[in-house]
């Protein structure tokens, strides 16, 4: 054979070296300075953003907050030791806790944080803490139903036969709902609940949670569950105002435990890199300023006692909270998600 | 062939196609593992709804897009009426439009604050859904109904040109003995392009598998969504890819249909083609009725969905033109474009390699390479995964052992997984359309450059490459519009905070808020519309 | 120095036995017809020359220097040979210049276009050289492949069925003047075809084919007047099978009586066999008490094709008198040359 290796090191060089120029361009689309702090938000970006500039301000130190929808706790933990996550924030709890429980976290002693977030909204052993609370609503048509002053457990009843919009009992805002109940009333009791509720809603459970109040302006359904937040994000929306405005928000349980609270919170991800700076962080989102501001983006609670709630969410007025420390939601968690592929709630 | 052609290309061919199929073997392993009772949970509750529910939705997509498109095609390839010309383009405008963005704006039309249902309220004066009765869009058959719009496409295209190939001296002779033009068709036209559709039909399934945004947009959980709420939701990989393996099962067999059905369909072509004359002429209420049939068609499955984005994207223009949109278009053209030339390179190198090699077992590394488009992308995000990870910390792991710094998440980290997927999924377009341009080059061709003392090198450079420009670049250009459309793989695997225009258009879609995401999904729609020009073009060419 | 020597090449595809075992020599300047009916393995063997398909016995060699043997095996583009294709192979995206330089390696600039000049001129295609390929008739195609092939300066050209596209018409002016071309520069080639029209034409000497094996080589002339089986005489033309008996050395007896051998027959006294006839070989004279009568005629122009039934044979002839009707008497008789008896 005369011809040896023809395809040979040329051919392969050159290709080798696109390969190269590839990578390296791919890495350069998101290569960040190693001493910046790395946030995984389950918020949008333009939500925690204002906040974050605040503390580069104050500090020095800059922030790159990347937004997912789903899966960061998955990726997290795929990431393992190699992980850039700094601090992870959440839109509700039952993602802290899933933090929490593939062990992608890690405990933070820090006297600030324990001074600014009261017992209850944080974890026992210091792996997480909450930022704001907002409570699951019950929203009512005003023209057929009017105020009301029910139970989550009144969902169940027959009086609202084919009456109730809900988006999927699988997201995690339901969850957690079923998950309080549980803690409350059992698994039995629960699951009976739920197949009262399904067999009440007016359609398959379908869209968020404005969805549903607009279904309810309609005329589809009466009733809708729904976060407190989004009855301010939906008034401030030239369009969806009329939306807001055909409904009463409703807090449940008044009569007896109060209503159900949901937190986003924080976490310090157990491999951060810039430990030192990502509890900084922590501390300045629990302060008055950050606190307020933070609350006040989304329309929700501060959870620091002496941070007060935006007007507009003031104006909704005072309620009842469930005492329920929103840890005990997490050990009813995946009882709750395996009692809804029982009942079979969504489909 | 080239007798002497040495044994390193050959094994160049394959190296590419085990780096390819990889993912799917990473997959199997992947399945086999233990995954804390998710899986046997998963099948005490869900798992059948969630099969039946994968399987009827084929079903319904394919019958429906059968029935859509195959009196299409019949009316453009057999008959004459006005605008025929157009129509046999203009039917192919819905593959342009990604499904979702179909389900979105008929869901906003037609459920029940939507404005078909409120002007009916006000005509009637009913005041509830309890008054009357109206289909829910947001179900199963909802779906398959939006599926069946924009996928019947595929099954039209293979008809029409089945049917345009029957032989005219078989029609003839079907009239002179007897047969009035709706017998013939049922007769000898339908009959004789059953490959053809059962080809189209196996494509339809295969893509109705792949479907992520459209059914989690109507909440009808398919095997899909369930290997996407398993991973992210259970936090099982390992159940995740169990419920791959069944879902890979359900495709490959598809695969194996569509595989039989296209030697069938060679065996049915004949060299022969229809004339002008052998066209029936439509004329009075027949040649309306056809005419609206195509008009509707396009009116339904394209225009008119179009016509509510464009007018979305004009309200929220101002919102929308800003600096994110310019940075995800620019994401979207990146990646399109880096997928388009690796897949061409790497089709280029197996087809020739496989076009000269003397070995027999040369055609392998192109056919295993071409499976991956069968692997819906949530299935191929795991597959991909699985490998980088790994290979992530071993880079890392030899780093470590030198006391230096790693590079970090080299390739998980950053839109190298993304790029591989795309790669792996798509690079059996380019492949086919090299494959078929290959066919119009005659061996001789090849024979005379060798002889004419040309290495291999010389030969694919300065004879292959300028005779395969077209389709070289069709391939491209195809590959580039599938990346800029597929969705759930780039929703899985893109590296944290990085959004491109479909993972743009679907979080708006899912929130509910497609207005907000209207002008990202009209680039998307017309970028896909840039190879109708070309199939215009051949399609002239034809008649 | 014989160019071309092929020994007792063997080649077999898939199991099947193609080529069985082949010997030619082919001397420089000449051009050999590889002749058979489709199917008998004269292209696989031209492809085997080229490189192009793989033997699994015996050797092929130009000049002296070993192409394919054991463990021999020149790569097609190191062999330096030409090859026309039946379908031109002409590269569609190049021009006529710049197909016939395709192969052209090692020139300078000036060099080259001298080259193209002198090709051009050769195949009669000057002020062309711009065209594509599509813009050419058949014909001019033809001849830019022959101008490509022969640019390059090889050793040995090697011609697939190259005819068998152009009309038949210009076919057999086509074949003279590209004989013309390979005469002119003192080209071997090697020619495929299953036309022995074609063979005739334009090759020096014909192989013919049968089933994977070389039946006869040589001179047209010599195969044609003494083929040295039946299947080499009905190939090269129609015939007439006589039985005859061998009476002495140069005389046989047969319906039409005794008949005269202008060579010896190597055959035994009173053995029978199989007399071949050429249609022109036999005389016709019409006489009304003859012993053949003409079932059968067709008027070619200059000749006659009959049909006369001679007992229970029916014999073809051909002959100058062309008024002979149906049913007309005649005698016929056959002139002594060498008999060919099989």
């Amino acid at each position: 054979m005369q011809r040896q290796g023809e395809f040979g090191m040329k051919s392969f060089k050159s290709l080798a070296l696109l390969g190269l120029a590839t990578v390296s361009s791919m890495g350069s689309m998101t290569a960040t300075a190693a001493e910046d702090l790395t946030v995984y938000s389950y918020r949008q970006a333009f939500l925690v953003e204002p906040i974050l500039e605040k503390f580069t301000q104050d500090t020095g130190i800059n922030v790159n907050v990347v937004f997912a929808k789903d899966g960061i706790a998955e990726r997290i933990a795929r990431e393992g030791r190699l992980s850039p996550a700094d601090v992870v924030l959440t839109s509700d709890f039952s993602r802290l806790m899933e933090l929490v429980e593939k062990d992608l976290v890690v405990d933070v002693n820090s006297d600030t944080l324990n001074n600014n977030i009261p017992e209850q909204y944080r974890s026992p052993e210091n792996d997480w803490y909450a930022l704001t609370m907002r409570v699951r609503n019950v929203y009512s048509s005003k023209d057929r139903v009017g105020k009301l002053d029910l139970s989550y457990e009144d969902l169940a009843s027959e009086e609202y036969r084919g009456k109730i919009c809900t988006r999927s009992f699988k997201h995690p805002y339901n969850i957690a709902l079923v998950a309080s109940m549980i803690a409350h009333h059992g698994e039995a009791e629960t699951k009976t609940w739920l197949e009262g509720v399904k067999a009440n809603l007016a359609r398959k459970p379908q869209g968020n949670d404005r969805a549903q109040v607009k279904a309810v302006k309609e005329g589809l359904c009466d009733i809708a569950i729904g976060n407190s937040y989004y009855f301010g994000k939906m008034m401030s929306d030239p369009k969806q105002k009329s939306w807001a405005e055909a409904v009463y928000i409703n807090f449940p349980n008044q009569q007896n435990r109060g209503s159900h609270i949901n937190v986003s919170g924080m976490a310090l991800a157990k491999f951060a890199p810039n430990k030192d700076n990502a509890i900084k962080l922590m501390e300045f989102l629990s302060s008055d300023v950050a606190q307020k501001s933070y609350a006040e983006v989304n329309m929700e609670y501060p959870v620091k006692a002496d941070v007060k709630p935006s007007e507009m969410v003031a104006s909704w007025g005072d309620f009842k909270a469930d005492s329920l420390p929103i840890f005990k939601l997490a050990e009813n968690h995946q009882a709750a998600v395996k009692l809804l592929d029982e009942v079979k709630f969504d489909l | 062939m080239i007798l002497g052609l040495t044994r390193s290309w050959s094994l160049a061919g394959y190296a590419i196609a085990v780096i390819l199929i990889l993912p799917l073997f990473a997959l199997l392993v992947q399945a086999t593992f233990p995954d804390e009772a998710v899986f046997s949970h998963l099948i005490d509750t869900v798992l059948p709804t969630y099969i039946s529910n994968s399987l009827l939705l084929m079903l319904q997509v394919c019958l429906g897009s059968l029935v859509i498109a195959v009196p299409a095609a019949w009316l453009v390839a057999r008959c004459d009426f006005p605008a025929r010309r157009y129509f046999q383009w203009a039917l192919l405008l819905p593959l342009a439009m990604p499904a979702y963005i179909v389900a979105y704006v008929y869901t906003d039309m037609l459920d029940y604050a939507g404005p078909v249902q409120r002007m009916l309220r006000q005509v009637f004066g009913w005041t509830s859904p309890q008054d009357y009765y109206f289909p829910d869009i947001r179900t199963l058959t909802g779906a398959a109904i939006m599926l069946s719009l924009v996928l019947f496409p595929y099954i039209y295209l293979l008809a029409r040109t089945a049917f345009m190939e029957q032989s005219s001296s078989l029609l003839h002779a079907s009239r002179i003995m007897g047969c009035s033009p709706w017998q013939s068709f049922w007769r000898l036209g339908l009959p004789m392009a059953r490959p053809a559709l059962a080809v189209g039909m196996a494509l339809v399934a295969m893509e109705t598998a792949a479907d992520f945004a459209t059914v989690s947009y109507f909440a009808v959980p398919t095997l899909t969504t369930a290997v996407y709420d398993t991973w992210l939701g259970y936090g099982s990989l390992s159940a995740a890819a169990k419920l791959s393996a069944i879902m890979l099962l359900v495709i490959f067999a598809m695969v194996g249909f569509e595989r039989f059905a296209r030697r069938k369909q060679e065996l049915f072509q004949k060299q022969s083609r229809l004339t002008e004359s052998d066209r029936y002429h439509l004329k009075g209420v027949k040649a309306w009725v056809s005419f609206s049939y195509c008009s509707l068609l396009i009116v339904l499955a394209f225009l008119l969905p179009f016509m509510v984005l464009a007018g979305y994207a004009i309200d929220y223009f101002d919102e929308s033109w800003n600096s994110r949109f310019w940075q995800y278009s620019f994401n979207s053209l990146y990646i399109a474009a880096v997928v388009s030339f690796i897949c061409v390179v790497l089709a280029l190198l197996m087809m020739f390699i496989r076009r000269v090699s003397p070995r027999k077992s040369d055609i392998l590394p192109s056919r295993l390479s071409s499976t991956g488009y069968a692997i819906p992308g949530t299935v191929l995000a795991i597959g991909v995964l699985v490998p980088l990870t790994y290979l992530d910390f071993a880079i890392n792991d030899v780093y470590d052992y030198f006391d230096a710094r790693g590079p970090g998440l080299l390739f998980t980290g950053s839109v190298f997984a993304l790029i591989f997927a795309f790669c792996v999924r798509f690079v059996a377009i380019s492949i086919g359309s090299i494959e078929n341009s290959y066919k119009r080059i005659s061996p001789s061709l090849d024979m005379a450059s060798i002889t004419m003392g040309q290495k291999p090198r010389q030969l694919l450079w300065r004879v292959h490459l300028p005779l395969l420009r077209k389709g070289i670049f069709a391939g491209a250009l195809l590959v580039f519009i599938e990346s800029m459309k597929e969705l759930p793989a780039a929703l899985l695997l893109r590296p944290i905070g990085f959004e491109n225009l479909a993972t743009h258009v679907f979080q708006f879609v899912s929130d509910e808020q497609l207005e907000h995401g209207a002008l990202a999904a009209i680039v998307i729609v017309i970028v896909g519309l840039i190879p109708l020009i070309y199939l215009n073009r051949s399609l002239e060419q034809e008649s | 120095m014989s160019t071309l020597t092929i020994q007792n090449v063997k080649s077999d595809y898939q199991g099947q036995v193609i080529l069985k075992g082949l010997n030619l020599t082919l001397e420089q300047g000449e051009i050999v017809a590889l002749l058979g009916p489709s199917g008998c393995g004269k292209t696989t063997l031209l492809r085997a020359i080229a490189g192009l398909q793989a033997i699994s016995e015996g050797s092929i060699a130009i000049n002296g220097q070993s192409l394919s043997a054991d463990g021999v095996f020149v790569p097609s583009e190191n062999r330096g040979i030409g090859m026309i294709f039946q379908d031109y192979a002409l590269f569609p995206h190049l021009t006529v210049s710049d197909n016939i330089l395709f192969g052209v390696k090692d020139l300078t600039a000036k060099e080259r276009s001298e080259r193209l000049e002198d090709m051009l001129q050769l195949v009669k295609l000057e002020g062309l050289g711009k065209r594509y390929p599509h813009e050419l008739s058949g014909g001019q195609q033809q001849r830019v492949s022959i101008a490509r092939a022969l640019a390059y300066q090889p050793e040995l050209l090697l011609l697939d069925e190259p005819f068998s596209n152009i009309d038949s018409q210009v076919r057999s002016e086509m074949m003279l003047e590209i004989r013309q071309i390979l005469k002119q520069r003192n080209v071997s080639a090697v020619f495929v075809t299953h036309s022995k029209d074609e063979a005739f034409v334009f090759a020096d000497k014909l192989a013919l084919f049968k089933e994977g094996g070389i039946v006869q080589h040589g001179l047209a002339e010599e195969l044609y007047a003494e083929p040295i089986e039946r299947y080499v005489a009905e190939f090269l033309g129609e015939g007439n099978y006589l039985t005859v008996t061998v009476k002495s050395p140069t005389q046989v007896s047969s319906v039409l009586g005794l008949i005269e051998s202008t060579k010896t027959l190597n055959l035994a006294l009173n053995s029978q066999g199989e007399l071949l006839l050429r249609p022109q070989q036999i005389d016709l004279q019409p006489a009304s008490q003859g012993h053949g009568e003409i079932v059968e005629r067709r008027f070619l122009g200059t000749i006659c094709h009959y049909w006369v039934k001679v007992g229970l044979q029916t014999l073809e002839v051909r002959s100058q008198l062309t008024a002979l009707k149906l049913g007309q008497k005649v005698n016929l008789s056959i002139s002594a040359h060498p008999l060919v008896i099989f």
